[in-house]
């Protein structure tokens, strides 16, 4: 970043970095929003279920789905709203399955936890801890296998480093030279264990390179580092070198779910981690760099305000899958032989 | 006609028949590998692949680590990326290490995404005891899987079964996991070219009758059968009745076959408390009540993890006699 800035990039080089800060900012801001805005509903008893928000993580969503193509496969885990959002699926296919109605982005039967876009090759929420590993690497395989330049960039926590599934697929891939982006979101806690209190070696990036792959560790609340992070490692999978392992340092301000008191956090580390805040972070840089005016500001903000709204309004007004269907969707629909 | 049709039979053994309707797969269909523990170098654990490495490579006979989640997860991601994944487990016993992603990934997905991400994917696996492999290589748990919604469990228990099931498994849109018991896969048999489509919702009459009614599956059969010729001699007609698919249960073939004897008898080498004969059962019970002449009967193994020594395990397993005697209390 200081690199780039150093070069002092010419008029339209400028306009362009500006542009895409605020492409950025405006994804970050519409996940925090979004999310906020699920905390009220929450609380309305609008949505529930298990809720897991992703405030404060933005930026990893954020950065490494800039590095994606539409081509590429997407797995997340039950903290999903984020990368669902930053994939693009439309916030009213979200906010309609957090309802639960039959217009949601997976017909009602998922919820928070598990959202789908089949379109946008968005493979869902998997809430078993490190489950969708493995699911990903048979994506990456049959990639390979067809010999198609397309990447699976597979998300996950630091708690997923405790389970076999993490070590299974690690090893998996690497063996087979697989097209698969592991991006761990590191944020300190396996729901409310510390990361000391869960790993007897807590350098998860070095754990993954021994595995012989590619792995290094970003700070994952400044949204341009995970941007660069990430496009070097697609770069480096398109090429044919294999998995690659992007440690990000980063951190939930909010608890682990609606359910969670949250008393396993002093509130000064809380504190601390929020004055790192990913969005505040990149305001303060556009600000500096005079990309950002409080004007220009507030216009995002009401855009992306309006789209919640709408989202909030469609989910409202949307119809519930009838109980007859119950059944619907456990197995597929016979081949007609007509 | 029925000259050529016998011509055209041959005999062959179960193991053979499952590697050729592997190999005519994969000739017919590039969307469809093999993958699992040694199937490759050394040619499959019970040698169902022995060969297919070389005609078919490396990168379609895929060998895998002993990570069973991992390559059946893998299986069910190579699935949804457009692949037909046929994976192998040993035994139903290393299947445990896999259940999540069998259940909560293979079986779940579909529903969970609200119809958009079927899983075309075959799992087949070793199952049943008898060789003296102790009690982490002999159980039946395929009972277990038949309990979950959103898989197709089929049990082939004839070498015409072993050949013909998987290009219909393989076609389904589905997740279908094949329990191959390990007794069988020396068995021979007559196997005739294929006249008909395979249905797989559809059970099997191996040996019709009208005086009782005996029901099973996978590496029963055989045991099944005999005890029926031994019953024959002594003047009963008994019928068998061969499940092939343990999820969906073919109700309509289980009815007609009671509603025929008015006896049961079902035999089921999964242990009693919970089992697949127990929801046999409480379908009959529920569907047949008034067709029963006579309680029905459960021949299960014993409710212990199977043991090495040889009596033991024989008196672990529903045996011949075992099955002749419950059939002759429902005569009694």
């Amino acid at each position: 970043m200081s690199a780039e800035r150093a070069t002092r990039p010419g008029r339209t080089a400028a306009a362009k970095a500006g542009g895409h800060h605020q492409d950025l900012l405006t994804a970050m801001l519409r996940i925090r929003r979004f999310e906020e805005r699920c905390v009220e509903l929450y609380s309305g008893a609008r949505i529930r279920g298990f809720v897991h928000l992703c405030i404060g993580e933005e930026a990893v969503a954020v950065g490494v789905h800039r590095a994606l193509t539409p081509q590429d496969a997407i797995v997340s885990t039950y903290r999903d709203h984020g990368h669902a959002l930053a994939r693009g699926v439309p916030e009213a296919d979200v906010m309609a399955e957090m309802y639960g109605r039959a217009t949601g982005c997976s017909g009602g039967r998922g919820g928070s936890m598990h959202l789908f876009d089949a379109e946008r090759r968005f493979y869902g929420g998997n809430a078993i801890v490190a489950g969708g590993l493995p699911l990903a690497a048979g994506l990456a395989l049959a990639d390979r296998l067809c010999d198609r330049s397309r990447v699976t960039c597979c998300f996950f926590g630091d708690g997923a480093f405790a389970e076999g599934e993490f070590h299974e697929t690690a090893n998996l891939a690497a063996l087979w030279d697989l097209p698969l982006l592991l991006v761990c979101e590191n944020n300190l806690y396996a729901m409310g264990t510390a990361l000391p209190r869960h790993q007897a070696q807590t350098d998860l990036a070095a754990r993954a390179a021994s595995y012989g792959m590619v792995a290094w560790a970003v700070d994952g609340m400044d949204v341009e580092a995970v941007e660069r992070a990430a496009r070097r490692a697609v770069e480096g999978i398109r090429a044919g070198t294999g998995p690659h392992f992007l440690e990000a340092r980063t951190y939930r301000f909010r608890a682990h779910s609606m359910y969670d008191p949250d008393r396993y956090r002093d509130k000064a580390e809380i504190e601390e981690w929020k004055k790192r805040d990913p969005i505040a972070r990149l305001t303060d840089l556009m600000n500096e760099n005079g990309e950002l005016t409080k004007k220009r500001l507030a216009r995002i903000e009401r855009e992306v305000a309006e789209e919640i709204d709408a989202a909030v309004r469609e989910a409202e007004q949307a119809p519930e899958e009838p109980v007859a269907d119950l059944l619907r969707h456990v197995t597929s629909p016979p081949v007609d032989a007509a | 006609m029925s000259g050529e049709a016998e011509r055209a039979m041959r005999t062959t053994t179960y193991r053979e028949a499952l590697r050729e309707a592997m190999s005519e797969a994969m000739r017919a269909d590039d969307r469809v590998f093999l993958m699992g523990e040694d199937v490759g170098r050394y040619g499959g654990c019970f040698g169902v692949s022995l060969g297919m490495l070389e005609e078919f490579g490396p990168e379609r006979i895929r060998d895998t680590p002993l990570s069973e989640s991992a390559f059946v997860g893998a299986g069910i991601g190579a699935a949804l990326g457009g692949m037909r994944p046929i994976v192998e487990i040993m035994t139903v016993n290393f299947s445990l290490l896999a259940l999540d992603q069998i259940l909560n990934n293979a079986a779940t997905l579909l529903h969970m995404s609200g119809g958009q991400l079927p899983v075309p994917l075959v799992i087949r696996m070793t199952t049943g005891a008898g060789r003296q492999l102790a009690a982490q290589h002999s159980h039946s748990l395929e009972g277990w899987y038949a309990h979950i919604p959103g898989i197709r469990v089929l049990a082939p228990a004839t070498v015409e079964d072993a050949r013909y099931l998987l290009a219909p498994a393989l076609a389904d849109p589905d997740p279908v996991l094949v329990f191959e018991h390990g007794s069988l896969y020396n068995a021979s048999g007559e196997l005739a070219p294929l006249t008909e489509p395979v249905d797989l919702d559809r059970a099997r009459v191996r040996r019709p009758g009208t005086d009782v009614s005996l029901i099973t599956y996978g590496g029963c059969l055989p045991k099944v059968l005999a005890a029926a010729d031994e019953l024959a001699a002594d003047g009963l007609d008994p019928e068998v009745v061969d499940l092939r698919s343990l999820r969906p249960l073919d109700e309509a073939t289980i009815d007609a076959s009671v509603a025929r004897t008015h006896r049961v008898v079902v035999v089921d080498e999964g242990w009693r408390t919970g089992s697949l004969a127990a929801e046999v059962c409480a379908g009959i019970a529920e569907r047949c009540f008034y067709d029963l002449d006579a309680p029905v009967e459960r021949v299960c193994s014993a409710e212990v993890p199977i043991p090495y020594a040889r009596q033991l395990e024989e008196a672990a397993l529903p045996q011949v006699r075992d099955v002749a005697a419950a059939a002759r209390r429902t005569v009694g």
